[in-house]
């Protein structure tokens, strides 16, 4: 046997049984257990039921927070979110590659879910709008302009957006160079030097308030299509998402990870995992996500091991919970109970 | 014309094989030492039969398929069934772990029932992960969103996307149940094959 095998296997320290029997139906048992448990989910299931909130559509975020979608739109035209400044496995950007030492594992398998965030989110989509002369006009002024002076567009364009995403985010007074026109739904922002982008973004408004963007963002070469990949990143750029989800309690800081909507009990066997983000190193770190996926590989390993760990394995004997476990074995076979 | 040999037979090894390490009587015995009385023992049992109920109520979902369950009021029953028996699923194989920790079930060759009931566990924690982001509903893209970053921070996001839903539903009715039962179907083999173990001897105690 190789030592391997010897390891696994391992010497057969624990003594022949020789005392007696009890008749056992093991086929009854497996039968009775899954009568009890499908029971008791029967009736958990009709006193609690089953959370199932509807998902938010691109449509609902467009009219629910105007505002918040056109800073999203103008930041995916402008490479500055989320997604656009990730990387892998979205594009070779570089600001959520998280690294352990020397490994950067998230760069090992590329960009296998390509996405360009100013062409998937913005330009692509408003090339399907067919007979606006005007919008298709702007299309062609920004994407033959230079990309210095198309950052002076967006940048144009997104402080102001920025600006009172920041007093939003403050308490503090919202400043006037953003509004919302109250009958029509459209975000007016007051800016010089924005060039084609205000044009821009009231077609990508509207087309998101139609449904349009919703079905735009999920064509794809195929007729049927399951990828939510390019929908959900945008919509996490945003603010509706998260909106949803703090009302919830399910943002990282309120053990998000293993909630779920609704006062269900959710994931709750994550709790060891989501543990590690409400402590530092890992609640700062720019790699917490790998640092804890690394502990949590570190622990499961560990926990696979338990036989072959010195001092884990041999706390049951140091702790005799087993004498509560076997205690009428135990009681059997004492002296007192023998005489 | 004489028969065939069956000394090289695959089938007669395979099958000579499977009776020696496991007899008829050993893998569905009808009588257990005395020792196996205590209601830890419950536990063991309750995780095969919450895993039933899993797969019960998941066939029901999977036949209906994946919207079934938003639109009607008998879907999402069984849309219940399936997470409340998970949930008690890990509940019981919960305990059940502690008490063969505490229990130092390893004892006598038997390390790798406890590691197959170890990377049972795991391997379920993904399983379940993958129901939540196939549910097509706020939870879904909520956790999905969120979750990602992990998997992508590893490297294993360029196979394994939660954001992509046909991917997503295809890991959690097949892939990996199948990974599941096959190391449940393992580690019962193995229990079967070992015996439950027994009780630590008073006056062996010390040392592993």
């Amino acid at each position: 046997m190789s030592r391997l095998g010897r390891l696994l296997h391992g010497k057969d320290d624990t003594q022949p049984w020789k005392g007696r029997y009890a008749p056992y139906d093991l086929v009854k048992e497996a039968c009775i257990a899954i009568g009890v448990i499908a029971l008791l989910a029967i009736v958990l299931s009709v006193l609690f039921s089953s959370p199932d909130e509807k998902p938010s559509t691109i449509a609902q975020w467009s009219k629910q927070l105007p505002i918040n979608f056109v800073t999203t739109a103008v930041s995916e035209l402008d490479g500055k979110s989320g997604t656009a400044e990730y990387g892998p496995p979205y594009n070779h950007e570089s600001a959520s590659v998280q690294h352990f030492l020397f490994l950067h594992p998230q760069r090992w398998l590329g960009v296998s879910h390509p996405i360009n965030t100013a062409g998937d989110y913005v330009i692509g989509p408003l090339e399907t709008i067919p007979d606006d002369p005007a919008l298709h006009s702007a299309i062609a002024e920004y994407e033959s302009a230079p990309e210095k002076t198309q950052k002076g567009w967006t940048e144009a364009y997104a402080t102001p957006l920025e600006e009172y995403a920041t007093a939003e985010e403050e308490r503090k007074p919202l400043p006037k160079t953003v509004s919302v026109n109250a009958a029509t739904g459209m975000v007016s922002v007051q800016a010089g030097g924005t060039g084609p982008i205000p044009t821009l973004m009231s077609a990508e408004l509207g087309l998101a308030k139609s449904g349009g963007l919703d079905g735009s963002l999920l064509t794809s070469n195929q007729f049927f299509q399951t990828d939510y990949t390019k929908p959900l990143l945008f919509m996490a750029d945003g603010g509706l998402l998260e909106k949803r989800a703090e009302e919830q309690h399910l943002l990282g800081e309120q053990w998000g990870m293993m909630n779920e909507t609704g006062s269900y009990p959710g994931q709750v066997w994550l709790w060891l995992y989501t543990l590690w983000y409400q402590v530092e190193p890992f609640k700062a770190s720019a790699s917490g996500d790998l640092l804890v996926m690394l502990m949590m590989g570190l622990l499961s390993a560990a926990f696979i091991c338990v036989p072959f760990i010195p001092g884990v394995r041999s706390l049951p004997r140091k702790i005799p919970i087993y004498k509560l476990i076997w205690r009428e074995h135990y009681r059997a076979i004492s002296p007192r109970s023998r005489a | 014309m004489s028969a065939p040999t069956t000394e090289r037979s695959w089938t007669v090894r395979v099958r000579e094989a499977g009776v020696g390490a496991l007899p008829p009587e050993k893998l569905l015995p009808d009588s257990q030492p005395t020792y196996v009385a205590s209601w830890i023992y419950i536990f063991g049992v309750a995780s095969l039969a919450s895993l039933a109920v899993i797969i019960g109520s998941g066939t029901i979902l999977a036949l209906k398929g994946p919207a079934w369950w938003h639109y009607t009021g008998v879907g999402h029953f069984f849309n219940s069934v399936h997470m409340w028996s998970v949930e008690l699923f890990f509940f019981v194989m919960v305990v059940h772990l502690w008490g063969k920790y505490w229990m130092s079930a390893w004892r006598g060759g038997r390390a790798r029932v406890w590691m197959t009931g170890a990377i049972t566990f795991l391997v379920a924690v993904p399983c379940a992960l993958t129901g939540y982001v196939s549910q097509q509903n706020f939870d879904a893209q909520w956790i999905s969103t969120q979750a990602k970053d992990a998997m992508n921070s590893v490297g294993v996001g360029a196979f394994f996307n939660l954001t992509n839903f046909g991917q997503m539903y295809s890991y959690h009715v097949l892939l990996l149940p199948l990974a599941v039962v096959g190391l449940v179907v393992a580690h019962v083999l193995l229990v079967r094959r070992h015996g439950v173990v027994p009780p630590i001897e008073l006056d062996r105690r010390v040392g592993s």
